[in-house]
């Protein structure tokens, strides 16, 4: 039993993990330095060792998302044996409370959970910087009129809305995506409206104003480049605010059902083996938590280059 | 204009109870705003409410009976307005799903939920802000660089994760209960106890955003140029820190608390269900689940409230410490 | 305190002071030595990046986060600061030397009153008592000429101007009285009338106690009045020193040479325009606002082909509004803007492309007129491309006899991004831009304020033969009466949104004056280092004329 594992071998597998982190980050970091060209070399030297394993932590899990059927030893809904077997044998991991293969259901977690909320941040992505950039630019009644929406909106907190709102549309993968992507469209509406409206500001969109340009170069040319720093990180993090919403609808069993394979419900469905002493159901939930991490990583170091290169 | 000149301090005071009063007057409007939107979801519900939760099986004659039950019958603005003064008067309505009246399901469950958030909070707020300053003051340095790592990691874990590690740890090993039961006849102590894994875990969620955001308003704090001019007089570097940066730093910490304390609240449901804790966030999830949408509606508007008035004190508190604001021209 | 005069008050030897940009330590200062004896003013001047402040504040014993000091002593009065203990320096630090920081309304703490801030370092270094020191304040408050001084100290830091918070700062300086003050640019960013008031009131003070002080500044002929000694500083390198009249009447070095030179340049002004010529521009009865307060009355003037209109003014005397006016970003509540005789649309949005191409601007901070994002030859090349519609071959040789107008190499700049470039290069790109439009007029909105002198003289050199060339007409708006001099033909005087006066620069520059210009013209510092003792005694005894009136 777990229960009789002691303090200091719990600390001695964390230092352990941590060494075999960072020696993973850094033999990634000299493989990417000595074999990719000029520029992504460059930038790979600079990348300190978080996020170098944030970055090959990412690209894993981009691999077995992409390539789950093939890594996978079963089928995503395919019933193998008796529920809740134990780690070892024919079934890497064990199997789930409908004896379901468990590692085969991570692999397939990893499409399924991540690719939703790649698509929803997308959309709340491209809704709510369009929308941002175009108020900032605009300005006047248009600008007005959205940031009171946007206001408003924001007055209830995210889940609860989440919460409300699924209520009304009813349970289902795509009110989800639909709900989760409107709710965090206002959040992006918000800093992208902000960062163009400390770009707007700037003699040289004056200049262009003044030349006469159309809305569109405005945007497209004067703009856009100098707020895509800001944005790809916002990008990032916003992909970590959905995907923790959509694991948590999921693991309050309202967001991506079953027998669909996905991380927040699979902890969900499995959590009485907690009360045995069984690990199982930490590992969908680590596996949200090692993604998201890695993901904060690559941000964080990006925002620490952006605001470095400002001085 | 300054008081000396003619204003007197009252008319100081007044500004400042005048500029309070339009923020409460905003909060208001907010908040009427916000009861508004959560009444008209309801009515964007494609299809008919009545015939969606009986069924395709009910008769027509059921059907309209239940719409008069409900009050669909009546145009919107009426059962809005019937709504909300119940709502004002303690009246949320009847469930749906049991038939009880909603205020007798939330009373004891609202007050559980606060009882778990202001716990949490009574062990995070302390805990961050003393970190983020003790952290700002050692900044770049190694210590600084590890809290870094940690915290950036702990804001990326789900809350369930980190409840289950905890039940992992300290539960298992018969530390703390992993269900988080309430009976009337506990001490305090008692359910101080019981609580403490739910609690835990929403600290541990909230201190690590609380910290960087600390650390982050402290180090902004300390660039700035009186700062400086400070340490260029001589003083001590507790003075600096005690005289100098935190009367300026309140205003950037009452927002850091607000936010967090905001957050309580949306990590609260998930946590409530982790522990089955008798919280309103497990009411909520469980009436999401049956669609029992008159006890959503009002969980929903009583977890909204708590966020815009959480905001807005934090609003009216942060315009206090200013003294810009307080000390007009 | 024990005073001995024989030996100096502060010894900076062979001093290295580096800083750290892109994980590499590079050279701020670079092995400067000084001496200052008690009693002594020493100005240090230089351009942006001498390492003046850092200096100045190494002087202190101190470094920004960020730079450290490699190598060298700075010894006060026998402590070595380099090598002392934090709590040593602390001691030091307020009661026997003092700073006073180039922006006043930064550096006073928001949250506390500027008595409390005054007595903080008395009493902390316990020299006095907090009600000692609050009686001493409203002295030197009287001293420092600061209206109201019994009450002045009760107000809050942005309940006072920026002028008279410089010298509430120079008082707290005082508050010890230190042996030292550290100066570091403390007029910089007032207007000329307001510095006048604060470099007499500093000087004053310095005089009554004796302190000895560290003037640092970029202007010559504020520290001709300040100092007994100056050293030029060029990168981080000593270039020479000496006494003030001495620098002043013959600089060895060819730097200091040049920067003293710059002062001298003069255009020789174009005869008056003929009254039956068309303006390029007329600007008639103007009267605009923002929202509900008003910020230009009834302005009109002209300007006409290849001639230059000075706008003088200080800030918030409505320059720049009447360029917001004339471009159209700021329509006007009454009156209109001709160009050639036919009136243009108010609002820019309404004006056609010609009406734009016609009417271009170059802007103060080049750093924010110029897109980072974009190549110089995209910057350039936009105004070709989009009003003439020049495409491939045609656009690239069109960008590149832009840029050998205005000085620059093509080969060498096209594909670089503004941050490669040093600020009057970026000036230049902004001209560049202006001019691929082929416009008729060019505004001018400060263009040469946030330069270093030599690089603005540059660019006004450039500006003046671009004029010849190709019959511009320029609107030059400015607060500096030297970089009048140096470009107009014509000068409007602005004060609070109203024209005050205008003319030929050659009748404005010669009495009798309207009392505002008067003012404005008296208080530009000249290089004579006598010249702010002699201002102060004609201004007294026209003031005590006056009153016997």
């Amino acid at each position: 039993m777990a229960s009789s594992t002691p303090v200091w071998m719990i600390l001695i597998y964390c230092t352990i993990a941590f060494g075999c982190a960072a020696a993973c980050a850094f033999a990634f970091r000299t493989a990417v330095i000595a074999s990719m060209p000029g520029q992504v070399s460059k930038l790979a030297r600079s990348m300190p060792l978080s996020a170098s394993f944030g970055a090959l932590i990412i690209l894993i899990y981009v691999f077995v998302a992409l390539f789950a059927p093939w890594i996978a030893p079963f089928g995503e809904r395919e019933v193998v044996g008796a529920q809740y077997l134990p780690w070892g044998g024919d079934y890497l991991l064990g199997t789930d409370d409908l004896g379901r293969d468990m590692f085969t259901r991570l692999i397939y977690g990893a499409r399924n959970t991540v690719g939703i909320a790649f698509a929803t941040t997308l959309l709340a992505f491209l809704g709510g910087a369009i929308l941002g950039l175009l108020a900032a630019v605009v300005g006047g009644w248009i600008d007005e009129l959205l940031s009171r929406i946007v206001d408003i909106l924001m007055a209830i907190p995210a889940l609860i809305f989440a919460l409300l709102l699924l209520t009304i549309f009813g349970t289902s993968i795509v009110n989800m995506i639909l709900v989760i992507a409107l709710i965090d469209s206002t959040r992006v509406f918000r800093l992208a409206r902000s960062v163009a409206m400390n770009i707007v500001v700037m003699d040289y969109i004056e200049a262009a104003r003044l030349r006469g340009e159309g809305l569109g170069y405005l945007v497209v040319r004067e703009i856009l480049p100098n707020a895509a720093a800001p944005l790809i990180a916002e990008f990032g993090l916003r992909f970590c605010f959905v995907f923790l919403s959509i694991s948590a609808l999921s693991f309050l069993g309202l967001g991506i059902q079953p027998p669909t394979a996905d991380w927040g419900s699979m902890v969900r469905n499995n959590a009485t083996l907690i009360t045995f002493g069984d690990v199982t159901p930490l590992l969908p939930a680590g596996a949200i938590a090692l993604l998201t991490v890695a993901v904060n990583f690559v941000v964080d170091w990006m925002l620490h280059r952006a605001s470095g290169l400002k001085e | 204009m300054p008081f000396w000149d003619g204003q007197s301090r009252g008319d100081v005071l007044q500004s400042i109870w005048i500029m309070i009063a339009r923020r409460l007057g905003l909060g208001l409007v907010t908040l009427f705003v916000v009861s508004l939107l959560i009444f008209a979801a309801v009515e964007m519900l494609p299809g008919d409410i009545a015939e969606e939760i009986l069924g395709q099986s009910a008769t027509p004659e059921t059907v309209a009976a239940f719409r008069r039950e409900l009050g669909l019958d009546l145009p919107s603005y009426q059962r809005y307005l019937a709504w909300l003064g119940g709502i004002l008067q303690g009246d949320f309505g009847t469930s749906l799903a049991n038939g009880r009246p909603i205020s007798d399901l939330i009373a004891g469950r609202l007050s559980n939920t606060l009882f778990l958030a202001l716990y949490a909070a009574a062990i995070s707020v302390p805990l961050a802000i003393s970190l983020g300053i003790l952290v700002s003051l050692y900044r770049n340095s190694l210590f600084d660089r590890a809290v870094n790592l940690i915290t950036l990691s702990s804001i990326s874990f789900p809350e369930f994760f980190v409840a289950y590690i905890l039940i992992v740890l300290l539960s298992q090993s018969g530390y703390f209960p992993s269900l988080a039961t309430l009976s009337p006849g506990a001490t305090f102590a008692e359910t101080l106890y019981r609580t403490f894994l739910p609690a835990l875990t929403l600290t541990l969620v909230v201190t690590a955003h609380m910290m960087r955001m600390t650390r982050a308003a402290i180090i902004n704090l300390l660039a700035s140029p009186y700062i400086e001019m400070a340490r260029l007089k001589g003083l001590s570097p507790g003075r600096i820190i005690v005289k100098h940066a935190l009367p300026n730093a309140f205003a950037p910490i009452i927002n850091v608390i607000a936010l967090n304390l905001a957050y309580l609240i949306t990590g609260v449901v998930v946590v409530e269900v982790v522990f089955v804790y008798p919280g309103l966030g497990q009411l909520m999830v469980d009436s999401v689940a049956k669609r029992d949408i008159p006890v959503v509606q009002a969980a929903a508007l009583i977890f909204a409230c708590a966020y815009v008035l959480l905001n807005l004190t934090a609003d009216v508190l942060s315009t206090l410490s200013n003294p810009r604001l307080i000390h007009t021209r | 305190m024990t005073k001995t005069s024989n030996t100096p008050l502060l010894t900076i030897k062979d001093l290295y002071i580096e800083g750290r940009a892109d994980e590499t330590w590079s050279g701020i200062v670079n092995g400067v030595s000084l001496t200052l004896n008690r009693g002594e003013v020493l100005g240090l001047i230089g351009e942006s990046g001498a390492g003046k402040s850092t200096l100045g504040l190494a002087a202190m014993g101190y470094t920004r986060d960020g730079c450290r000091i490699s190598s060298g002593s700075v010894t006060f009065d026998g402590t070595d600061l380099v090598g002392a203990p934090g709590k040593t320096k602390r001691h030091l630090l307020g009661s026997r030397i003092a700073y006073v920081a180039q922006s006043a309304a930064a550096s006073f703490n928001p949250a506390h009153r500027l008595i409390d801030q005054f007595t903080e370092a008395p009493v902390q270094h316990g020299t006095s008592s907090r009600d000692v020191a609050a009686k001493d304040a409203v002295d030197l408050y009287q001293r420092m000429r600061l209206p109201d001084p019994e009450t002045i100290g009760f107000r809050y830091p942005h309940q006072v101007s920026g002028g008279q918070l410089q010298r509430a700062m120079t008082a707290m300086a005082m508050a010890c009285r230190p042996d030292l003050i550290i100066f570091d640019e403390p007029t910089t960013a007032l207007d000329v009338t307001t510095q006048i008031e604060v470099l007499a009131a500093i000087r004053n003070i310095v005089d009554q106690f004796q302190t000895a002080a560290i003037y640092i500044t970029h202007d010559l002929a504020v520290v001709a009045q300040m100092a007994d000694r100056i050293k030029v500083l060029l990168r981080g390198d000593e270039v020479e020193e000496a006494e003030t009249a001495a620098m002043l009447a013959s600089p060895q070095e060819d730097y200091t040479k040049s920067l003293w030179a710059v002062r001298s340049h003069a255009r020789t002004e174009q005869p008056a325009a003929d009254r039956a010529e068309m303006p390029v521009l007329s600007v008639q009865n103007v009267t605009a606002a923002y929202g509900p307060i008003k910020v230009l009355h009834d302005v009109s003037f002209d300007i006409h082909k290849r001639r230059t209109v000075a706008v003088v003014g200080e800030s918030g005397s409505g320059k720049s509004t009447t360029a917001r006016v004339i471009t159209g970003l700021l329509p006007p509540l009454e009156g209109q803007v001709l160009f050639n005789g036919s009136a243009l649309p108010p609002n820019y949005k309404t004006r056609s492309g010609d009406q734009l191409r016609k009417v271009q601007m170059i802007y103060q901070m080049a750093d924010t007129a110029l897109n980072p994002k974009q190549t110089v030859g995209q910057i350039v090349g936009r105004p070709v491309q989009f009003y003439l519609g020049l495409r491939g071959q045609a656009l690239r040789d069109r960008v590149a006899e832009l840029l050998n107008m205005i000085e620059l190499e093509p080969g060498d700049f096209l594909e670089r991004l503004p941050s490669e470039l040093s600020g009057g290069q970026k000036q230049r790109v902004g001209i560049a831009r202006a001019l691929a439009a082929e416009p008729q007029m060019i505004i001018c909105d400060e263009v040469t304020s946030a330069l270093d002198q030599i690089v603005a003289e540059g660019i006004l050199k450039l500006l003046d033969r671009l004029q010849g060339e190709l019959d511009l007409a320029y609107m030059f708006i400015t607060h500096d009466l030297a970089t009048v001099k140096a470009i107009a033909d014509e000068v409007v005087v602005m004060q609070s949104g109203k024209v005050i006066e205008q003319g030929q620069k050659s009748a404005m520059f010669t009495p009798p004056h309207d009392p505002y210009t008067e003012l404005l013209l008296s208080s530009v510092p000249e290089m004579d280092p006598d010249w702010l003792t002699d201002l102060l005694k004609r201004r007294a005894d026209d003031a005590n004329a006056y009153s016997k009136t």
